[in-house]
């Protein structure tokens, strides 16, 4: 295959409640990225709504495609390929994004890649650390993901450790609810918690016996609400900056230490961090002096790129594009697709 | 005028390209595979077979709904990103009408009727203007006159209450109905106890959505002026989420 110099794709992603598009050009240049954010009106229920998720995807996918060519002063006769989100996520909001993209991509007889959320997260680290390439070791934490992976190379991931039950960021939506917080939680709790002594309450860690990576975070969460049942029963005050700390400090703990673990036993030299959870300041400051101690290179993205967006997914693309991946017109959404396969 | 038209409202996957009076093609698959899986590789075997250039095309036309809510996105968003990319402008035709088109031409009641849950279906009445009946042009203007006669426009209701509807009307016009559409099939003997009109069930190569259907009256509505952009389409859904309806009923107490 002859290659180009320059590689520019066009990717949208709508895999949960953010409409978004992006122009990257080779993996790293971020010419747009456009996000059109639903959170509003999921406020109003308490959670993201897939339906109307779904709907409110329709509504604006176009106009975000075409703000995307226009802040990257492009025309689609200038885009070399189309990617999109395919999986993991919510099956109604996934849909728009795959006919969109693998319409725009079939009427201009462009190349079409069906990109993985997750590998969308870990590949936001590109975008602004061009010295960045694999092997690393990456934590990826959000709403819906829990993964500690292995980035053996672009494109090539082992699964170290993952959620059993509840993801991080659900955790702190619940939580935040149950503390009177409300949705999103994770940008709630992080506020309270700057408030809070995060050694006010005990809460145990969300460890799984005999899988030394694994996560397990409903078990803190009810530990959470037993708490507050049993502070209400006694008629007693809650400081919800301390839960909020507390309830933080030991989502944090766990996390670093696993991360930590897999630093030890995998000899990393660069660990990244990626998906909304990572905007979180005191995962960011703990990971960050973790890595120190342990003499790694520590990366994260900045929030913009931690929130679901499409440059990411831009960045994922540009590698699978380069190894000559291509997804064909019958590409489905993959609600639980897995992280590596396709 | 050459129309792209798609319709995945329902349980088949249709595509269809017409030019002005001829059918160029028309694919329509009624399978298990999602309409993710079969629309776009359906549309890339017309477009091989037509030796087709896209930009040649007029217009997009989709089936809006209503229908399965998510057939109808993956209908519109197909529609949507054609026309984003080629730059051309959708006709969005009420699904109900799109079917009502396979008996084009008749002078009964034409009753399409989609299968909606818990004994309720999407439908609506239709019939043909005949030629012999000068009086009912509806646009005076240009002197053309849209085909189609509604009696009773696209709605969500009860199987029983649309067996009511058609009581009455079949008496007033001494018309007989012909019924088409899965909520015929799905409710047959619920319409067999309560509809007393004299009536008959569409044949299968008429009893479902066609692309076919959905280009010939997307060209009469845009005859009538009715075609919009791109980014502005979005299915009519006839219903709201569930969620919304919860948190509506919360608030009414």
């Amino acid at each position: 295959m002859t290659q180009k110099e320059e590689i520019r794709i066009l990717a949208i992603e709508s895999s949960c409640d953010e409409t978004a598009a992006a122009v990257v050009v080779n993996g790293r240049d971020v010419r747009s990225n456009v996000i059109s954010s639903q959170i509003d009106i999921h406020t109003l229920y308490g959670g993201v709504v897939p339906e109307i998720a779904s709907r409110k995807h329709i509504e604006r996918i176009n106009q975000v495609v075409q703000q995307a060519l226009d802040d990257a002063k492009m025309t689609l006769d200038e885009i070399d390929a189309v990617a999109v989100t395919y999986g993991p996520g919510l099956v109604g909001a996934l849909l728009v994004g795959v006919a969109e993209a693998k319409a725009i991509a079939w009427a201009k007889n462009l190349p079409f890649l069906g990109i993985h959320h997750i590998e969308g997260h870990i590949s936001a680290n590109y975008i602004e650390h061009p010295e960045l390439e694999p092997p690393f070791g990456c934590l990826v934490v959000s709403g819906g993901h829990t993964h500690l992976v292995r980035v053996r190379d672009y494109g090539e991931y082992e699964i170290l450790g993952k959620t059993a039950d509840d993801a991080a960021g659900e955790a702190f939506d619940k939580v935040a609810r149950a503390i009177g917080l409300g949705y999103p939680g994770g940008p709630k709790i992080d506020q309270a918690a700057k408030k809070g002594d995060p050694l006010a309450v005990a809460f145990p860690h969300g460890k799984v016996r005999g899988s030394e990576y694994d996560f397990s975070f409903s078990g803190l969460k009810s530990a959470v609400l037993n708490y507050l049942n049993e502070k209400k029963m006694k008629g007693e005050a809650v400081c919800t900056e301390d839960v909020a700390a507390s309830f933080q400090k030991s989502v944090v703990d766990v996390l670093v230490e696993h991360s930590e673990n897999a630093v030890r036993e995998y000899g990393f030299r660069k660990f990244a961090i990626a998906g909304g959870v990572a905007s979180n300041s005191a995962l960011r400051a703990a990971m960050e002096a973790m890595c120190r101690k342990r003499g790694v290179q520590f990366y994260r993205p900045s929030p913009v790129l931690c929130t679901d967006n499409a440059a990411m997914i831009g960045a994922a693309a540009y590698y699978e594009f380069r190894k000559g991946v291509r997804s064909d017109w019958s590409l489905n959404a993959v609600p639980n697709l897995k992280l590596g396969e396709r | 005028m050459k129309i792209l038209a798609i319709d995945s409202s329902g349980m088949p996957a249709s595509c269809a390209v017409c030019e002005d009076g001829t059918l160029l093609a028309e694919y329509t698959v009624n399978f298990k595979r999602t309409h993710s899986q079969t629309l776009v590789p359906m549309l890339d075997e017309i477009r091989t077979m037509l030796e087709m250039d896209l930009n040649g095309i007029d217009a997009v036309a989709v089936a809006g709904g209503p229908g399965s809510f998510t057939g109808l996105r993956i209908g519109s968003a197909a529609a949507k990103g054609i026309g984003l990319a080629l730059n051309k402008p959708l006709v969005h035709v009420p699904t109900l009408e799109g079917m009502a088109y396979n008996f084009y031409g008749s002078s009964g009641l034409v009753v399409p009727m989609i299968d909606a849950r818990n004994q309720q279906v999407f439908a609506g009445i239709y019939s043909f203007v005949s030629a012999q009946e000068p009086e009912e042009v509806c646009n005076a203007e240009s002197g053309w006159r849209d085909p189609l006669h509604v009696y009773s426009g696209q709605e969500a209701l009860r199987v029983t209450d649309l067996c009511e509807k058609l009581n009455t009307l079949a008496q007033e016009t001494g018309k007989e109905a012909v019924l088409l559409g899965d909520g015929a099939v799905v409710y047959r003997e619920l319409i067999e106890k309560n509809l007393t009109a004299p009536h008959w069930y569409a044949p299968a190569h008429l009893a479902q959505q066609k692309a076919g259907s959905i280009a010939v009256r997307a060209m009469d509505l845009a005859r009538q002026g009715k075609l919009e952009s791109a980014a502005a389409h979005r299915p009519e859904y006839l219903r709201v989420s569930q969620a919304e309806r919860v948190r509506a009923q919360k608030e009414g107490r």
